[in-house]
This record gives C-alpha cells, sequence and structure tokens, in this order.
C-alpha cells in the first residue's frame, strides 16, 4: 500500500494515456477541447445507465444476492450499449463540427480531420473511463491496510491498473474504428467494436479469475490496435521503415 | 465593429455586491464583478477584426465588411486557443482548492457561520433546514443585490474614490488577512513550526507584490497567479462559512442571477455598461484574469510584440494620462470590441472595481493599424467571480460528496465543458453572455446526480471488480 503501490499503480494505469495525451493532444487547443468533449459525453452515458440501474435496483429487492448481481451485470451491459450510442452521438456532433470548420474556413478544408477527431475522441471516452474506474481505488491505495486480508486476491490494485490500462488503449482504438465504419458506412465495424466492448465488459466478470479477463482484453486490444492502425493508413512497411528509422522513400539514415 | 468603438471606456465596477465591513463578503462583490467582466471578457473572443485585418491600414468599417465566414472560422480558431486559455486558470484554481480542502481540515471544519447567512442548519427536521437554507441564500442574494445597485449607484455619480478604496480594501484583506489564515493552516496540518518574523516577512512580502502586481504594474504571469491565489483564498472561505445546503443555493441562484442581471435591459449590470460607454471610461481590471497583456496605443507601427510585451498588464491611468488619450484612440479602433465588451461585462457582474489601471489597460487596447497584431495575443479575460464560483461548487463537492474523486472529476469536466459552450455561444451570438449559468447548471447537475446515482453504481463495479 501507501506511496509505491499509489505512483506504481497510477503509472501504469495512465501512463501511456499521459503520454499520448502530451505527444499528441497537448499541442492543439481543439483537440483538447475534443478530448474533453469525449470525456462529457463518456460521463453523460454513464451517468444515464447508472439512472437505469439504480431505478432497477430500488424496484428490485435488495436482499437478493442473486438477484442484485444479475442486475449489476445487465447495468454493464447496458452501460455498455449506451457508452457506443453516445460515441455515435460524438461521432455526429463531431461531423457537424468539420462540416462548421470547412465552411469557415479560408482554404476549404478543415483544421482538424475526422480520423484526427476520432483518436481524440477515443482517448476521451478511455481516459473518463479510466478515471472513473480507477481515481477512487487510488486514493485508498494512499492509505493504509492490506489488500485482500478477507481471502480476495492480493493482487487487486495491480489488475485493476492493468485492466485500466487495456481499457484506455481500447477505447482509443475503437474510436478510430467506430468513427472510420461510421465514415465509410461500414456497419459491420460499428458491430465488431459493440461487440468488442462487450466481449471485454463481459470477461471483467470472471474477476478475480484474472486471467479470464485480463488475457482476452490484451489479445482483443492488439487485434483492434492493428486494425485501427491498418485502418489509419499504416502497413507493415511503415512500420519496418520505423523500426528501421528509414526515411520515407530515401535510403537508410541512423536516427531521425 | 465600429459601433464598438464607441465604448471606449470599460467599466470597473467597484466592488458592488457587498460595501461590508465584513472580511468574508467583501470579496462576493468582486465576486460579481468578475462575473461581469467575464461576461465581458468572453465578448473579447468574438473580436474577428484583428484576425481578419490583413492590411495595416484596413480600417474597421473595412475589416467589418470582410468576408464574415472567415471572420467567424478564425473566431473559431482563434476561440479554441482562447478557451484553453482559460481553461487552464480555472483548472489550476480548482486544483488548488481541491488539494486544499483534501489536506487542510481547517476548510471542511464547522466554525460557525456568515452574518449573511445567520439561519443554521442544524435543525431537527428536514423541512426546518430547508426553510433556514433557502432563508439564507434569499439574504446572501439580496445582499448581492443590494451591493450591485449600490455600486452602480456610486458609477453613476461618479465616485470614483470611494470605489476604488472599496477594491484596495478588499484586496489587502485577501492578500494579507486571508493568506496568513491559509499558511498558518497548512502549517498546522504539515506541523511545521514558524516564528512569528518569518512568518511576517512572508505574509508582507506576498501581500506587498499581490497589490502591485493586480492593482499596478507586473508581470502577467505573476498577475496571473495572484489572481488565481486570491480567487481560491475566496472560494476557501466560502466553503468553509457556507452550509451546506446553503452552498448549493447559492450557486443555483447566483447563476440565475447572473442570467438575469446580464440579459435584462433593466440589469444593474446592463446599466453600468451603458453609463460607461456613454461617458466613454474603462473599467478596472484588477477583477479580471486576462490571458494576455494589454497593449499600449501608438506602439504598432514599430513593433507591436515588443511593445505589447513592454506594456504589462495595466499602467496607472494618472500616470500616465497622455498614453489614456492615446489609448482612448486606440481603443477606438480596434479595442472598442473588448470596450464594449467590458462594459458588458460590468454590467452582467455588477460593479467591479474600476481601477485606473483597467482604464489604461483598456485604453491600451492595440490600435487598428498594428496588422501584426497578433490576434491571439489578444487574450480572453474572465472575471475573478467565475472563478470563485468554480471552484466552490468544485472544492464542494470534493468536501461533502460520498462519491469522492468520481464526483470531483465530473464537476470539473462538466463545469469546463460549461465554460466551452459559453464561449462557443459568445462566438456564435457575439454579444455579451454570462459564465456562471451554463457551468454551474451542468455542475450543479453532476454533482447530484454522481453522488447520488453513479456512485452506488461505480461502488458495486469496484466490488466486484467489472468494468464497463
Amino acid at each position: 500500500m501507501t506511496l509505491a503501490v499509489f505512483f506504481g499503480c497510477t503509472f501504469i494505469a495512465f501512463g501511456p494515456a499521459l503520454g499520448l495525451f502530451l505527444f499528441t493532444i497537448a499541442r492543439d487547443p481543439l483537440r483538447i477541447i475534443i478530448l474533453i468533449a469525449g470525456a462529457f459525453f463518456w460521463l453523460v452515458s454513464l451517468l444515464l445507465s447508472s439512472l437505469i440501474w439504480f431505478i432497477a435496483v430500488k424496484a428490485s429487492d435488495p436482499n437478493d444476492e442473486q438477484l442484485q448481481k444479475g442486475l449489476l451485470i445487465f447495468g454493464v451491459m447496458f452501460s455498455v450499449l449506451l457508452q457506443e450510442a453516445f460515441r455515435f452521438l460524438y461521432y455526429k456532433l463531431l461531423r457537424k463540427a468539420i462540416e462548421g470548420l470547412v465552411a469557415l474556413s479560408e482554404d476549404g478544408c478543415s483544421p482538424i480531420s475526422i480520423q484526427q477527431m476520432a483518436y481524440v475522441a477515443g482517448v476521451g471516452f478511455g481516459l473518463m473511463s479510466g478515471a472513473f474506474s480507477m481515481i477512487n481505488l487510488l486514493a485508498d491505495a494512499l492509505g493504509p491496510g492490506t489488500v485482500g486480508i478477507y481471502g480476495d486476491s492480493q493482487l487487486y490494485f495491480l489488475t485493476s491498473a492493468f485492466m485500466t490500462m487495456v481499457l484506455i488503449f481500447l477505447h482509443t482504438f475503437w474510436g478510430i474504428l467506430f468513427f472510420h465504419g461510421c465514415e465509410n458506412r461500414r456497419w459491420w465495424e460499428i458491430a465488431a467494436v459493440v461487440v468488442m466492448h462487450l466481449a471485454v465488459s463481459g470477461s471483467t466478470f470472471c474477476n478475480p479469475l484474472y486471467v479470464g479477463s485480463l488475457v482476452p482484453s490484451y489479445v482483443l486490444m492488439a487485434v483492434a490496435a492493428t486494425w485501427a492502425y491498418l485502418l489509419s493508413g499504416g502497413s507493415a512497411q511503415n512500420v519496418r521503415r520505423f523500426l528501421l528509422c528509414l526515411q520515407s522513400g530515401a535510403s537508410p539514415q541512423p536516427g531521425s | 465593429m465600429t459601433e464598438l468603438s464607441a465604448h471606449l471606456p470599460q467599466f470597473q465596477h467597484g466592488q458592488l455586491t457587498e460595501n461590508f465591513p465584513d472580511n468574508h463578503l467583501s470579496n462576493t462583490n468582486d465576486n460579481s464583478e468578475r462575473r461581469r467582466h467575464d461576461n465581458s471578457e468572453r465578448r473579447r473572443n468574438d473580436n474577428p477584426e484583428s484576425e481578419t485585418n490583413g492590411q495595416p491600414q484596413n480600417n474597421i468599417q473595412q475589416v467589418v465588411e470582410q468576408d464574415e465566414e472567415e471572420d467567424e472560422e478564425l473566431t473559431l480558431k482563434y476561440g479554441a486557443k482562447h478557451v484553453i486559455m482559460l481553461f487552464v486558470p480555472v483548472t489550476l484554481c480548482m486544483v488548488v482548492v481541491v488539494a486544499t480542502i483534501k489536506s487542510v481540515s481547517f476548510y471542511t471544519r464547522k466554525d460557525g457561520q456568515l452574518i449573511y447567512t445567520p439561519f443554521t442548519e442544524e435543525t431537527e427536521t428536514v423541512g426546518q433546514r430547508a426553510l433556514n437554507s433557502i432563508l439564507n441564500a434569499a439574504i446572501m442574494i439580496s445582499v448581492i443585490i443590494v451591493m450591485t445597485i449600490l455600486l452602480v449607484v456610486l458609477y453613476k455619480y461618479r465616485c470614483y474614490k470611494v470605489i476604488h478604496g472599496w477594491l484596495i480594501i478588499s484586496s489587502l484583506l485577501l492578500l494579507f488577512f486571508f493568506s496568513f489564515i491559509y499558511l498558518g493552516e497548512v502549517f498546522k496540518t504539515y506541523n511545521v513550526a514558524m516564528d512569528y518574523i518569518t512568518l511576517a516577512l512572508m505574509i508582507w512580502n506576498f501581500g506587498v507584490v499581490g497589490m502591485i502586481c493586480i492593482h499596478w504594474k507586473g508581470p502577467l504571469r505573476l498577475q496571473q497567479a495572484y489572481l488565481i491565489m486570491i480567487s481560491a483564498l475566496m472560494a476557501l472561505v466560502f466553503i468553509k462559512y457556507l452550509p451546506e445546503w446553503t452552498a448549493w443555493l447559492i450557486l443555483a441562484v447566483i447563476s440565475v442571477y447572473d442570467l438575469v442581471a446580464v440579459l435584462c435591459p433593466k440589469g444593474p449590470l446592463r446599466m453600468l455598461v451603458e453609463t460607461a460607454q456613454e461617458r466613454n471610461e474603462t473599467l478596472f481590471p484588477a477583477l479580471i484574469y486576462s490571458s494576455t497583456m494589454v497593449w499600449l496605443v501608438n506602439m504598432a507601427e514599430e513593433d507591436p510584440e515588443a511593445q505589447r510585451k513592454a506594456s504589462k498588464n495595466s499602467t496607472y491611468d494618472k500616470q500616465a494620462p497622455a498614453n489614456q488619450a492615446q489609448n482612448e484612440d486606440a481603443e477606438a479602433d480596434d479595442g472598442g470590441f473588448s470596450q464594449e465588451w467590458q462594459q458588458q461585462r460590468d454590467s452582467r457582474i455588477g460593479p467591479i472595481e474600476s481601477t485606473p489601471e483597467s482604464r489604461a489597460a483598456v485604453q491600451a487596447l492595440p490600435s487598428n493599424s498594428q496588422t501584426s497584431e497578433d490576434p491571439e495575443e489578444r487574450g480572453v479575460k474572465l472575471g475573478l467571480g467565475d472563478f470563485i464560483f468554480y471552484s466552490v461548487l468544485v472544492g464542494k463537492a470534493s468536501a461533502t460528496a460520498s462519491g469522492d474523486w468520481n464526483t470531483t472529476l465530473a464537476c470539473f469536466v462538466a463545469i469546463l465543458i460549461g465554460l466551452c459552450l459559453t464561449l462557443l455561444l459568445l462566438a456564435i451570438f457575439k454579444k455579451a453572455l454570462p459564465a456562471l449559468p451554463i457551468s454551474i447548471t451542468f455542475g450543479l447537475v453532476f454533482y447530484f446526480a454522481t453522488d447520488n446515482l453513479v456512485q452506488p453504481f461505480m461502488d458495486q463495479l469496484a466490488f466486484h471488480q467489472f468494468y464497463i
């Protein structure tokens, strides 16, 4: 517990996202606004899904454990669907924003493309989702205590941090995939994102059997990453060139 | 924009809302003023002229007639940067307040109430508590209204000295007394032993430099830092001394008041603005957070950039009368926009201290001929009252919410989005708008929703380690 666990878990969960933010988003004010708006949309979706869950719980018997767990599972699934619905709404909003930007620009092109917006929106969703999952845990990790003293898993904080990290990444990739699907009218991409999200959330139902939730999530993350990379114009060649520090179209040069 | 050039002077509302000797509330005035400033500030964002004015010699008329769409787009791009320029200080203020609330227990301890909220909330029944909090909020808001009207009256009858004195006294109080208390409590929290001599030296330096930076000249960043610090201090005072239900009610009522005072034709703020416009005067910037420096007039031809940097924030009116005259011209050109803005802002926020600096500051706006004027340098201003109430909301959320950090985070995002929307509306409608209503509404909705609905859900999810 205390500082070591706190900092470790914070950096595991939010380190990559912080890197993404600092290097790609922080410099452009428009992107920061899109990020915060994305976080807001996620928040609203969470609010609505909590409302539904709350009503369901209040209308049911509080002593029935199985029922409560079932309601929670229902709440999770509903929340996932609502998040994706709000992602779609956000896509609509950003499309309008781009049209506005294009109409107002001098040279007829928008200062930011829909793909960049998709990426930033994904990061926004991911950051907010991760923050809501993790922040109270981190605050508790700062204080004294023993993890799993009643027989629960001792890896609670660590696995939470890893799960948060993978979720942030997944949201980023899903953002790209989803917007691409909406842009090009490929509904199966959108369906794939929804199914993946349901699968990842569903896999967490096996917790604390972490191998059942973390491993599939990371595998899905790798799949989503590759897919999003390919959709964004990447290719195996680009990766090779990047790794060998080649300039595009030129002979290999050291470093860059 | 020519019509704007007529509104040269910016209003400086003195401490409108409250004239009290009471330390705590003297800043409410500032708050209202600040809010109004905020409104006018926001209008600044609207000024597309500087952007579209590519040629030095174009006059405003031509600029106006230029491609409106260009203006709008530039306004939008221009606006994005200015939204961020406001996000950063608002975030900083909130971070300071939340960090203090979480670590220094003094500000969450119940040590009585202000005289403006005489009814206690420790009652036996819920109904009684509700009634008391409504009465408290009513008293507080009427005090604010009275103060606003008082300020308008003072301004109308040209009692500038009174307003100025009022402002100085309240800044003195904040910078010396409240910071002394704050420092004392921080030392107690961290068990740091400190002797009075060192403490006196620190507070003296802090206070004097603060007074100089805020009311006179100083490095921009330092002035911004001081404004953020005094906003945070004020917000902490509110968080400590306002009982819970009263605080939420006051937040709600003040947003409504802000809306009404700014948009109604007979609102005190509006009257203030109009009076300032008639007199072609400027208002005090002392209660306004400004993201850029004020420019000096007549500097453009040579090197606007350098001069911009040289001019800094506000130059004392009395010390630069000539400057003022020039400033007036400059204002007419390009500053007119901000002037009306500030006036609107003032009218919205209510009496804002008008200091010579703000006058100079306003007048120091760049002239039309400054083509190289970077539109983004024009900056954006936000009233300190907005800072204060945003921070009160987030601070209260972090102090009293069962959801704790989730609620705080939700309120934070809600307020930022509200601010963003307000700026967007400003860009669209191009008239003075109040800064509080949208943000505070979102903040309140998210506070209560997150605390009561989302928190149990997240608790259950965390318990089972489910992820959504």
